[in-house]
């Protein structure tokens, strides 16, 4: 059964449809990037599977519960939608740490109110804290920041900021995690920091779909990658048959100016 | 010595009036502000209209108003001219409040909003785990500024015949003594730098970051 199942997919804001039927399966496990240039809906796709936006018509399926359907419009509780949002994590292109926390209360924050739900929390209040401190401490060892835990946000390189808020979304255990653009604000060397780390989780067999602009990065990591223009998808297949061989007289043209 | 004594006597009113207004117009302001803030249209025009009239009004008309209106329309008199007053600053307070909060939470980025919503957090979560500390950081300095205008703005009180410091040193005046009149503004001084203290450590906790 697919992890993650996108169907017919469209997102329209006002007059403009910006996405014109995606569809799409991904297994455990696998990593997809998305490319395409700008305004081909990338970002939009990803801000509808993630709740940032409705889409207006298709479904969304995660391990085969349906989390989204634009034609069903009972009305879903606030706690209900955020149950399935947790399903994914997000990395955005900007970071968006919460300045006024540092590094580590960046990525303990979630788990902390999440916990609070749980039966067992005033019983095991102490003990439960503990454990999300030590393994947020743990995430951010493994993106290198071991020393800085304790720093804020505006004492971070971009690079580092990035790494903080990879964390912040690995801290809660996401089915499937989404890239949205995360080296676009970084300087090429910063930028490589973010793609190890995308290398290491890859290793690590973590479900990914990263919409990004580095093409050879895409190919040397993902399993497929995804060709989107103009709110549709033009090519879906591996990195060999998409970008050595690929079909369609767009995705030439988008590939020959970026490489 | 005596005429020192009567002017901190007036002084206490200014005290008062000022201590009364922050603690109710505080609160107050946030009220309006969510109103303006709200998706439900007619209530935001209203609370948009009402801040308009309160801004572009003279506050020394709104405490004409506030005194004389309730009696001579509602039949309803003011039990007392200190009440008035109080009516007039906490209104017309709170409507600045309401803009300056505004403010601050407007200029908090969305994405603040959106990753704590891909975080799991509700909504009410979000805005006093990550917006609010955000929003006061940034209101502190316009706070300072409207608050210390209170300071002053006590005195207007006169007015309607409150006898608030300047009231209680134009009796000295009227009897040819003018210095207790002038000595006023030391006390408006006094105040405004011990507020001026406290709003410039507040400040300084609150930028242990930058953004």
């Amino acid at each position: 059964m697919p992890i993650l199942e996108v169907k017919d997919l469209h997102k329209s804001f006002g007059k403009t449809e910006v996405l014109k039927g995606i569809n799409f399966k991904m297994e455990k496990g696998e990593i997809i990037a998305v490319l395409g240039s700008s305004g081909s809906g990338k970002t939009t796709l990803l801000r509808c599977i993630n709740f940032l936006e409705t889409a207006t018509e298709g479904s969304i399926y995660v391990d085969g519960e349906c989390i989204f359907d634009a034609a069903d419009k009972t009305k879903i509780s606030a706690s209900e939608i955020r149950r399935r949002q947790l399903n994914f994590g997000l990395v955005f292109q900007s970071f968006n740490l919460f300045p006024q926390y540092t590094a580590l209360e960046n990525v303990m924050l979630a788990p902390k109110l999440l916990a609070k739900e749980r039966a067992d929390f005033s019983q095991n209040k102490k003990k439960i804290y503990d454990e999300i401190e030590c393994n947020a401490r743990n995430l951010l060892t493994r993106v290198g920041l071991g020393d800085k835990m304790g720093n804020y946000p505006c004492e971070l390189s971009g690079g580092q900021q990035q790494r903080v808020s990879i964390s912040r979304a690995l801290a809660l255990e996401p089915k499937v995690l989404f890239f949205d653009e995360p080296t676009s604000a970084l300087d090429p060397e910063l930028t490589n920091e973010i793609l190890k780390v995308i290398k290491d989780l890859a290793q690590k067999n973590m479900t990914m779909i990263i919409v990004t602009h580095e093409i050879e990065f895409a190919k040397n990591v993902a399993d497929r990658i995804i060709f989107m223009n103009e709110g549709v998808v033009l090519e879906d297949g591996t990195p060999h048959d998409v970008i050595e061989n690929p079909k369609n007289k767009r995705t030439q043209e988008f590939l020959a100016k970026m490489l | 010595m005596d005429k020192w004594l009567s002017l901190l006597d007036g002084f206490q009113y200014n005290l008062v009036l000022f201590f009364g207004t922050i603690a109710a117009a505080v609160p107050l302001g946030l009220l309006i502000c969510f109103c303006s803030m709200s998706k439900f249209k007619p209530l935001s025009y209203l609370s948009k209209v009402f801040v308009w009239i309160i801004r572009g009004t003279p506050l020394m008309l709104q405490l004409f108003v506030v005194l004389y209106v309730p009696g001579l329309v509602f039949n309803m008199p003011m039990k007392s001219r200190l009440t008035a007053s109080f009516v007039a600053f906490i209104i017309n307070y709170a409507a600045y409040f309401s803009e300056i909060y505004r403010g601050g939470i407007e200029s908090i980025p969305k994405g603040q909003y959106e990753a704590g919503q891909v975080l799991g957090l509700t909504k009410t979560q979000v805005f006093m785990k990550i917006v609010l500390f955000q929003v006061i950081r940034r209101i502190v300095p316009p706070m300072g500024n409207e608050i210390i205008t209170l300071v002053k703005d006590t005195s207007l009180a006169r007015i309607i015949g409150v006898a608030e410091i300047i009231m209680s040193a134009e009796r000295f005046s009227k009897a040819g003594v003018i210095w207790p009149l002038f000595s006023t503004g030391l006390f408006f001084l006094a105040m405004c730098g011990v507020l001026t203290l406290i709003f410039g450590a507040l400040e300084k906790k609150m930028n242990y970051y930058k953004n």
